[in-house]
C-alpha cells in the first residue's frame, strides 16, 4: 500500500482542487482529507457519510465558582494566562492549553478537567470511492492527533477492502497538522506557484520533507502567471534534485469546474484536464518507482 | 488599533491586503507576521532586518541522581512528553507543551526547565513601517508558543504599544488562527468567491465570533465565482469593507513580490477606503450620530 500526500506550504495554490481531479483519475484508492481546520475536499466530492465519530482529544480546565477558595494559586501557576478575574477565577477556554497543572494544585479540588470533544470525523463513499475524512469544530486544538487518526483509519479501509493507494489532500503551512501527516508517507508532492510567496514556502515545506526523509516532486501550478518566477523554481528544483512532475497554466476554468462542484477532469477532460491526467501518470510513475540510494540521499 | 487580517481559507490574499494597509496606514505602524509557518509578508515590505534572535519554549531536564522514579510527572503530563520505562527516565522534548507541570510538583525537586528552540523573532524597519515577524524552525510542531512569544515581544500583553498593529495571521480556524487574532481590535477576513472561499469564510465566523470582536470581509479576486459570498455576507449581516477585482496585473504585481497599492495604482482608492471603513469598524459611531446620519 502507497500513501501519496498533495502538500504546498503555502495555501490557495490547488491542493485540493487538483487533489479532487486525481481523486477521479486514480484506482483502487482510498481518499482522505487531511486538512481538517478547513477542509475543502468534500464540496467537490460531495460524498454520502454513512458514519460519523466523535473526536475526543485533551482536556480542558473548568473552575467550579461554589467550590473555588478565591486562593489565586491556578492564577499564578498558569503559563498560558489562561485563568483571569479573581471572584471567582474563570478558565478561558481559547487559551487553556489542557495541561492540569492548576488541576493537581488547586487546594480545593474546585477544578474540573472535562475531556473535550474538538470535532468529528466521517467515514463516507464518494463518487470517486471511499473517503475519510474531519472537522475540527473551530477554534479548536489537537488537529494533528486528527489528521493521526484519519491516516490510521484510512489505512484500515484501504486493508480492509483490498486497496493499495491512499491519496492525501494535505493541510497548509509547516506545523503540527503538516508534520502529522507527512511522516511515513511514500510521496509527498508540493504543488507550487510561480510567486514569490509560492516560492518561499516551497523551500520551508522541501526541507520538512527532508527532515522526515520523504520523497518529494513539484508541481508548478499557475504556471504562466510569472515566467521568471516559473523558470526560477526549474532551476531551484535541479540543483535540489527534485523531480518537476509537470506544470499547469492559470486557467479560469479551474474556478468554473469548483463552482459546478465537479474536478476539471471531469469538467473539461481535454485541453486541462489531458494536463492533469498526464500530471497525474507522472505522479503515479514517480510513486511506483522505489528512489535509488542516490536519490535518497538527495532527499534525506 | 490592532488589526487581525486572517481567511479560513489560505492563499486568498491575506498577506496582499497586510503589505498594501500596512504601505497607506495614516499613522505610524507596526506590520506583524503571526503566520510562522510560512512567513510571507517581509517578502512584500522588504524590511531592512535590525534583529534575528532564538525563540524557546521551556521542557523539563531530570536530573537523574534525584529522580526517585516516583511517576508524579510521567502522571501530570498530559503530553506523553516523559516516559519511565523501568529505571530509565526520558524526555520527548518535541512533544512538551511548556506548561511547566512537571517541574511544577516534582516533590524531588529533580526537574527544571531547560528550552527548546521553536524559531526565531525577526524585527526591522521597512520606510516607516516597524517590522516584526516570527518564523517557525522547520521540524517544529508548534507554532501557537511561538505566536505567543512574538506577542509578548511586541508588548501586547497587557499593554499595547503607542502604534497600531497590523497583524497577518495564519489560514485556518484552529488554535493557531485564534492565537494571532485573539488581540485584535478588528478583524478583517479576505476570502474569494468561490465554494472554497465560502465554506471556509464561514468557519472563520463561526470560529471568532466568541471573541466578539468586529469583523469585516475583503472579497479578493471578487469578479470570479459567484455571488454566494457576497449573499452570505449579507445574510449573517458581515459587512464587505472592499472588494478586489480579478486583474491580471495585480497577480502579476503579486507574483513579483510588489505592493499591489503601489504597482496597480488603480486599486490605491480601493484600499484608502478600506482604511477607513476599518476605522470605522473599530469606532463604531454613537447612536446619536448615527441618527444625524440618517
Amino acid at each position: 500500500m502507497r500513501e501519496i500526500l498533495i502538500l504546498s506550504g503555502k495555501g490557495g495554490t490547488g491542493k485540493t482542487t487538483l487533489t479532487a481531479a486525481f481523486a477521479h483519475l486514480a484506482s483502487n484508492h482510498v481518499i482522505c482529507d487531511l486538512d481538517v481546520d478547513a477542509p475543502d475536499l468534500h464540496l467537490i466530492l460531495q460524498p454520502d457519510t454513512h458514519t460519523t465519530e466523535a473526536f475526543e482529544s485533551g482536556h480542558e480546565a473548568v473552575i467550579r465558582p461554589e467550590d473555588c477558595e478565591r486562593c489565586g494559586t491556578c492564577l499564578d501557576a498558569c503559563r498560558y494566562d489562561a485563568i483571569q478575574g479573581d471572584d471567582p477565577p474563570v478558565v478561558d477556554s481559547l487559551k487553556c492549553e489542557g495541561c492540569k497543572l492548576c488541576v493537581a494544585l488547586c487546594p480545593a479540588d474546585a477544578i474540573t478537567f472535562a475531556l473535550n470533544h474538538c470535532g468529528d470525523w466521517y467515514q463516507s463513499e464518494s463518487r470517486f470511492g471511499p473517503m475519510v475524512h474531519a472537522q475540527l469544530f473551530p477554534a479548536e486544538e489537537n488537529s494533528g492527533r486528527l489528521v493521526a487518526l484519519l491516516r490510521q483509519q484510512a489505512r484500515a479501509m484501504a486493508e480492509a477492502q483490498g486497496r493499495d493507494l491512499i491519496l492525501s489532500d494535505g493541510p497548509p503551512g509547516i506545523g503540527c497538522p503538516v508534520i502529522a501527516a507527512l511522516s511515513g508517507v511514500d510521496l509527498a508532492v508540493i504543488v507550487t506557484e510561480p510567486t514569490v510567496s509560492g516560492r518561499h514556502d516551497l523551500e520551508r515545506v522541501l526541507e520538512l520533507c527532508r527532515h522526515f526523509k520523504i520523497p518529494a516532486g513539484v508541481i508548478i501550478n499557475k504556471c504562466d502567471l510569472n515566467l521568471d518566477q516559473a523558470n526560477d523554481i526549474k532551476a531551484y528544483c535541479r540543483t535540489q534534485h527534485l523531480p518537476l512532475i509537470g506544470e499547469l497554466p492559470h486557467d479560469q476554468v479551474f474556478t468554473e469546474a469548483m463552482v459546478q462542484g465537479l474536478t476539471v477532469t471531469e469538467f473539461r477532460p481535454e485541453g486541462i484536464g489531458a494536463a492533469v491526467e498526464a500530471v497525474w501518470h507522472a505522479i503515479l510513475k514517480l510513486g511506483a518507482k522505489p528512489a535509488p540510494a542516490k536519490d535518497q540521499a538527495a532527499i534525506g | 488599533m490592532i488589526v487581525a487580517v486572517a481567511s479560513g481559507k489560505g492563499g486568498t490574499g491575506k498577506t496582499t491586503v497586510s503589505a498594501s494597509l500596512a504601505s497607506i496606514w495614516p499613522a505610524p505602524v507596526i506590520a506583524v507576521d503571526l503566520d510562522v509557518e510560512e512567513p510571507n509578508l517581509h517578502l512584500f515590505l522588504n524590511p531592512v532586518i535590525r534583529d534575528q534572535k532564538a525563540s524557546y519554549i521551556d521542557i523539563p531536564e531530570i536530573d537523574e541522581e534525584r529522580c526517585t522514579r516516583c511517576r508524579a510527572c510521567t502522571d501530570i503530563c498530559q503530553f506523553k512528553a516523559i516516559g519511565i520505562f523501568g529505571e530509565v527516565v526520558m524526555t520527548f522534548p518535541e512533544m512538551c507543551h511548556g506548561c511547566g507541570a512537571c517541574w511544577t510538583i516534582c516533590p524531588e525537586n529533580a526537574i527544571a526547565p531547560g528550552k527548546r528552540e521553536l524559531g526565531q523573532i525577526v524585527t526591522g524597519q521597512a520606510g516607516p513601517i516597524e517590522f516584526v515577524m516570527g518564523r517557525l524552525r522547520v521540524g517544529e510542531a508548534m507554532s501557537p508558543p511561538l505566536m505567543r512569544n512574538v506577542k509578548r515581544h511586541l508588548g501586547l500583553d497587557p499593554t499595547p504599544p503607542d502604534r497600531d498593529i497590523i497583524i497577518d495571521a495564519p489560514p485556518g480556524v484552529s488554535c493557531p488562527a485564534i492565537n494571532a487574532v485573539m488581540d485584535a481590535d478588528v478583524i478583517v477576513l479576505v476570502t474569494e468567491p468561490t465554494p472554497f472561499g465560502l465554506y471556509d469564510l464561514a468557519l472563520a465566523q463561526k470560529a471568532f465570533a466568541p471573541l466578539e470582536k468586529p469583523m469585516g470581509v475583503v472579497i479578493n479576486r471578487a469578479d470570479i465565482g459567484t455571488r454566494d459570498v457576497h449573499r452570505h455576507c449579507q445574510k449573517t449581516a458581515l459587512p464587505i469593507l472592499a472588494e478586489i477585482p480579478y486583474q491580471r496585473d495585480i497577480a502579476e504585481a503579486y507574483a513579483r513580490g510588489q505592493i499591489i497599492t503601489e504597482a496597480v495604482p488603480s486599486v490605491r482608492p480601493l484600499f484608502d477606503a478600506l482604511v477607513k471603513r476599518i476605522a470605522g469598524l473599530a469606532n463604531p459611531p454613537s447612536p446619536s450620530e448615527e441618527v444625524c446620519h440618517a
